[in-house]
């Protein structure tokens, strides 16, 4: 299967009898998956009265919503927006050098002959089984020892290296680019580099998209690595904040006026999400059905 | 065949150009390859070596870092706290992974029998929460879990039930499993989905002709020409479940007792390196887990091959 074939998959006309107990069926299981998102939105608009008085699944008494955002932005001295900020630049930062690096290996692996590169392929490839969370612990020892924890290098450095984008890369390398056009290009006289960047990128910009779009995403919802690498309120993103600030809500006291800013806080922080989801989901898929993302 | 392996067979069969032309030897590939290459060891390779030559030191009072060759191993073999929450991984996969796939390859085959009315609405909503950070899942679902004020103790209360205690000994693994079904079903359904739009027209109609329903059609038909893909979905299920940190890290301050330090393997980790200082007992512990995660994979992904070339 190539990142093309989702491209394939409107072949079938759809005229079959529709069937009302399957549609029943789905919709209802729907309520489950949609019930959380419905819940979210309704609560960042209460106060915390009401947030515990009222039922979930309806609007509370008072419409609390921009007073909850004026608390979430101001609470300890503008944290969230910071967060925001870094988790948007380390999510650009990861995701445009994991294209960049995955891009021209991929291409190299897919359009050359060179010696070593099937064994240097296979470690690579056997590296999409190494569990993220596993490594992670191994690369903060590693960091901790260079003294490059809670510096925004600890989070970057090992998000860029994504051998998974490599391989949906050079898949779709091996059909996107054509030989005759290297070829004539070769004739011509063009350097290899001047080939790929003036040829092959354009060729590639649709699966570079996909990759840059999964890559920023798993960044920006990235908790473990960043929990380890980083003890720097100012430094965090914005997973680590929220769950940090959830952690002294429920640690109870005084503090259960956060419930409300942490519901909030959650509600604005996933909103990028959801807008990049419904708009370029074309890309999400056919990402995904090119062999799973490592999650 | 998985995917992975499909593209090891392609690298090898790959007509590159140079195959006709041996004589003109470049360096270019090695300069393309060279900065993945280059940060890929440092930032795997090295790690990985790090921590193996770590787990094999203990820090003691007296002489500071001493070697100690396999004895975090040993001791790790023989640390119940590790075994009891591999136990809870090991559950995870015979209970949870199960429901969410059979939950996503029965919305799959639903959405692609072309007999739901508003599928592309309904294959959406199903994904969506693949979408969102695990942090916010799990804290979302941690406020309905909740027995005062959660919102399924609301809707138990408001059909006159008494609520279940979510959060209790018994239930709060079975409230872990549901958060990572809710959050994964749909994108295991987009895998399995992806690949039955590819299974040729050609196949159904001739079943079709021979009057098979739609049942016998999916159980004959499309589930054998999806395997591969139901195959990658189990076996990146199996390595999400070693991973599980959010959820016990999450969830700890709402049943501190019950999700104790040790509750899952990775969160125990964590615990052991960050709250207990033991970074080189972590270190054999992280080495533990990765190693036997990635023979988990490849142990299924060898012998479920090798039944399909016998069958």
């Amino acid at each position: 299967m190539t990142a093309a074939g989702i491209a394939k998959s409107q072949r079938r006309p759809r005229k079959d009898r529709k069937s009302t107990i399957l549609t029943v069926a789905l919709w209802t299981c729907c309520i489950y998956f949609i019930a959380p998102f419905v819940w979210l939105v309704l609560a960042s608009t209460k106060n915390d009265t009401d947030l515990f008085n009222t039922f979930g699944l309806w609007v509370g008494k008072t419409f609390a919503f921009f007073g909850n955002l004026g608390t979430v932005f101001s609470f300890e001295n503008g944290s969230f927006g910071l967060w925001l900020l870094n988790s948007a630049f380390y999510a650009v930062a990861s995701a445009v050098g994991a294209v960049i690096l995955a891009t021209l290996a991929g291409y190299a692996f897919a359009k050359y002959r060179f010696a070593g590169r099937r064994a240097i392929f296979s470690v690579v490839l056997g590296a999409i089984m190494i569990p993220g969370t596993a490594l992670a612990l191994p690369t903060y020892f590693l960091f901790a020892n260079l003294n490059i924890t809670n510096t925004p290098w600890a989070v970057i450095l090992p998000s860029v290296v994504n051998p998974f984008a490599l391989y949906l890369i050079m898949v779709y390398a091996q059909d996107a680019v054509d030989e005759s056009l290297v070829e004539a290009a070769r004739l011509d006289g063009a350097s290899e580099f001047r080939i790929f960047w003036q040829i092959a990128v354009r060729l590639l910009a649709p699966v570079m998209v996909t990759v840059l779009l999964l890559a920023l995403v798993s960044t920006w919802n990235n908790y473990f690595l960043p929990l380890i690498m980083l003890n720097q309120s100012t430094l965090y993103p914005v997973t680590v904040g929220l769950a940090q600030w959830a952690a002294s809500s429920n640690a109870g006291g005084g503090a259960r006026v956060l419930f409300s800013t942490v519901i909030t806080g959650s509600f604005i922080s996933i909103l990028p999400l959801i807008v990049s989801f419904l708009y370029l989901q074309r890309y999400w898929q056919s990402g995904l059905s090119t062999g799973g993302v490592k999650g | 065949m998985t995917a992975i392996s499909i593209a090891k067979r392609r690298v090898t069969e790959a007509p590159g150009p140079t195959r006709r032309r041996k004589h003109r030897s470049t360096t270019a590939p090695y300069w393309f390859i060279a900065p993945f290459l280059i940060l890929f060891v440092a930032m795997l390779l090295v790690p990985i070596g790090y921590a193996l030559y770590l787990s094999l030191f203990r820090s003691q009072i007296i002489g500071g870092q001493v070697f100690v060759g396999i004895a975090n191993y040993v001791q790790a073999i023989g640390d119940s706290q590790l075994w009891t929450g591999v136990g809870r991984v090991l559950l995870y996969l015979v209970i949870q992974v199960p429901i969410m796939l059979a939950l996503a390859l029965f919305f799959a085959l639903a959405l692609d029998s072309g007999r739901v009315r508003g599928s592309r609405f309904v294959r959406l909503m199903l994904f969506v929460p693949y979408a969102i950070p695990g942090v916010i899942s799990t804290l979302m679902w941690g406020y309905f879990y909740g027995h005062d004020f959660g919102l399924i103790a609301q809707i138990f209360r408001a059909v006159g039930l008494n609520p279940p205690d979510l959060l209790s000994a018994q239930n709060v693994l079975g409230s872990m499993m549901n958060i990572s079904t809710w959050q994964y079903v749909g994108y295991n359904m987009i895998i399995i989905y992806s690949a039955l739009r590819a299974v040729p027209v050609e196949l159904y109609e001739s079943a079709a002709l021979d009057g098979a329903g739609q049942w016998r059609l999916a159980w004959s038909v499309k589930i054998p020409q999806v395997r591969n893909s139901i195959l990658l979905c189990v076996v990146f299920s199996i390595i999400g479940s070693f991973q599980l940190f959010t959820e016990p890290s999450l969830l700890n301050p709402l049943s501190p007792v019950v999700i104790n330090t040790s509750y899952l393997p990775t969160y125990y980790a964590y615990n052991l390196a960050f709250i207990n200082q033991q970074s080189n007992y972590a270190a054999a512990v992280a080495f533990i887990l990765g190693f036997s995660i990635m023979i988990v994979s490849y142990v299924v992904q060898v012998t479920t091959q090798r039944r399909a070339l016998r069958g």
